[in-house]
């Protein structure tokens, strides 16, 4: 029938999954984004005046197991307090049986959308260094995102940048149903796609691959020395903390030496001079005065 | 160490360097001792004067500008003085004179840290 057209399906869709928001303080808007569990809405919280993301769950996702998911993840983010990580305002179940949490809106763009645009090596260092803060600090508390990827990674209007859907993160020591994978193939840890137990390495693991997608094929040396120690297959050869993988990000952007990578004396010149730009054209300049009166004035 | 005392001993040893690059020069290697002095000195004073400027302005641009400008003040002051044979050298001593000004017009602003 050609008037069942793709578009028509998707509203039909939206429409039929809309929550029924009767009886909550929260006036909906138009949707956000979906995942396997829960589909998230714009949404205006009526008591405080302010709009808010709201992760409702799934119609199809319905069962017991999906609503203990929901507010596990509501745990882990009200546990969770630090800039980049979103802040959980509400949690509850509507009138319609469905579980779901009131959350801080971020207006931003996601890292992987970021990444098109093609900024600088040293930019990327930059926004990467903020992406470890709140993954280290949720691993300080026990946490384990088990999830990190471009698409997970929000850099707000006003430079902030936030972690997102915390939606699989486990508490370390936790295990998962046996032969129960998951993350994201391309990110997740071997140890992690073996559905073995998995700690803070995982995500070092995936932060790893996070890097190297975002500094793109000829990154400096130093910088490709990081990401092979982050994303070892051996959890025991990588970076055994978020805090080590920053440390060295953050020595490379100070031209400091890097621990994941032995330079060779031409490295550690250009790293030296590096740091020292202004000093070196000054040193060049003189050197290319003195070389010039010496041929051309001669006393 | 603070920056006035950091700039005159780097302005010192940059100015017995700079001195000393008139052994290059032929004609006036008989009296290499008495330029690495008046260098040495001029290093001095020019490195003296950046210290004083880094410790009371904190910029990087403005302390080279500050070093050129009292580099080449002072190698004028030394290229002004006739030579043995009544010539000036004014671009051989100025040039470098003002970039070396602005070695150390930047040094004394990124160290020491402490004023």
């Amino acid at each position: 029938m050609d008037w069942l057209t793709n578009s028509v399906i998707d509203h039909l869709r939206e429409a039929m999954d809309a929550p029924d928001l009767t009886g909550a303080s929260y006036v909906l808007g138009k949707e956000l984004g979906r995942g396997g569990m829960g589909i998230v809405y714009e949404a205006r919280d009526t008591r405080l005046g302010r709009t808010v993301a709201l992760k409702v769950l799934s119609p199809l996702a319905a069962s017991a197991e999906a609503v203990e998911r929901l507010w596990r993840e509501a745990r882990i983010l009200a546990s969770l307090e630090h800039p980049g990580i979103v802040p959980i305002h509400d949690a509850g179940m509507l009138s319609d049986g469905r579980a779901y949490y009131a959350m801080k809106l971020v207006e931003g763009s996601r890292l992987d959308e970021y990444l098109q645009a093609g900024p600088s090596v040293l930019e990327l260092c930059r926004v990467f260094l903020r992406i470890c803060e709140p993954v280290a600090f949720a691993h300080a508390r026990g946490i384990v995102h088990r999830d990190l990827k471009p698409e997970n990674i929000m850099l707000g209007k006003f430079g902030e940048v936030l972690v997102l859907d915390w939606g699989v993160a486990t508490a370390l020591g936790e295990s998962e149903r046996p032969g129960l994978v998951i993350g994201t193939p391309g990110y997740m840890a071997p140890e992690q796609s073996e559905a073995g137990p998995v700690d803070a390495r995982a995500d070092v693991y995936s932060l790893g691959n996070l890097l190297r997608e975002a500094v793109g094929t000829a990154p400096p040396r130093a910088l490709r020395s990081i990401v092979k120690r982050a994303t070892e297959l051996d959890p025991a050869r990588r970076y055994q903390t978020v805090a080590e993988l920053s440390g060295d990000v953050a020595s490379f952007l100070d031209h400091q030496p890097v621990n994941a990578h032995r330079e060779n004396w031409l490295e550690r010149a250009a790293r030296v001079l590096g740091r020292h730009k202004t000093l070196a054209w000054l040193i060049v300049a003189y050197l290319v005065v003195r070389v010039l009166l010496f041929f051309f004035v001669h006393p | 160490m603070n920056k006035p005392i950091f700039g005159l001993l780097l302005g010192a040893f940059l100015g017995i360097f700079d001195g000393l690059t008139a052994w290059f020069t032929p004609a006036v290697r008989p009296f290499l001792m008495g330029i690495v002095i008046g260098s040495t000195f001029k290093g001095l004073i020019g490195g003296l004067c950046a210290g004083y400027f880094a410790k009371k302005v904190h910029s990087v641009p403005l302390g080279i500008l500050f070093g050129l400008g009292v580099g080449m003040l002072l190698a004028y002051g030394i290229a002004a003085m006739p030579s043995a044979t009544g010539e000036h050298y004014y671009f051989a001593i100025m040039l470098p004179g003002s970039v070396l000004g602005a070695v150390v017009g930047y040094a004394t602003q990124r160290y020491p840290t402490q004023a």
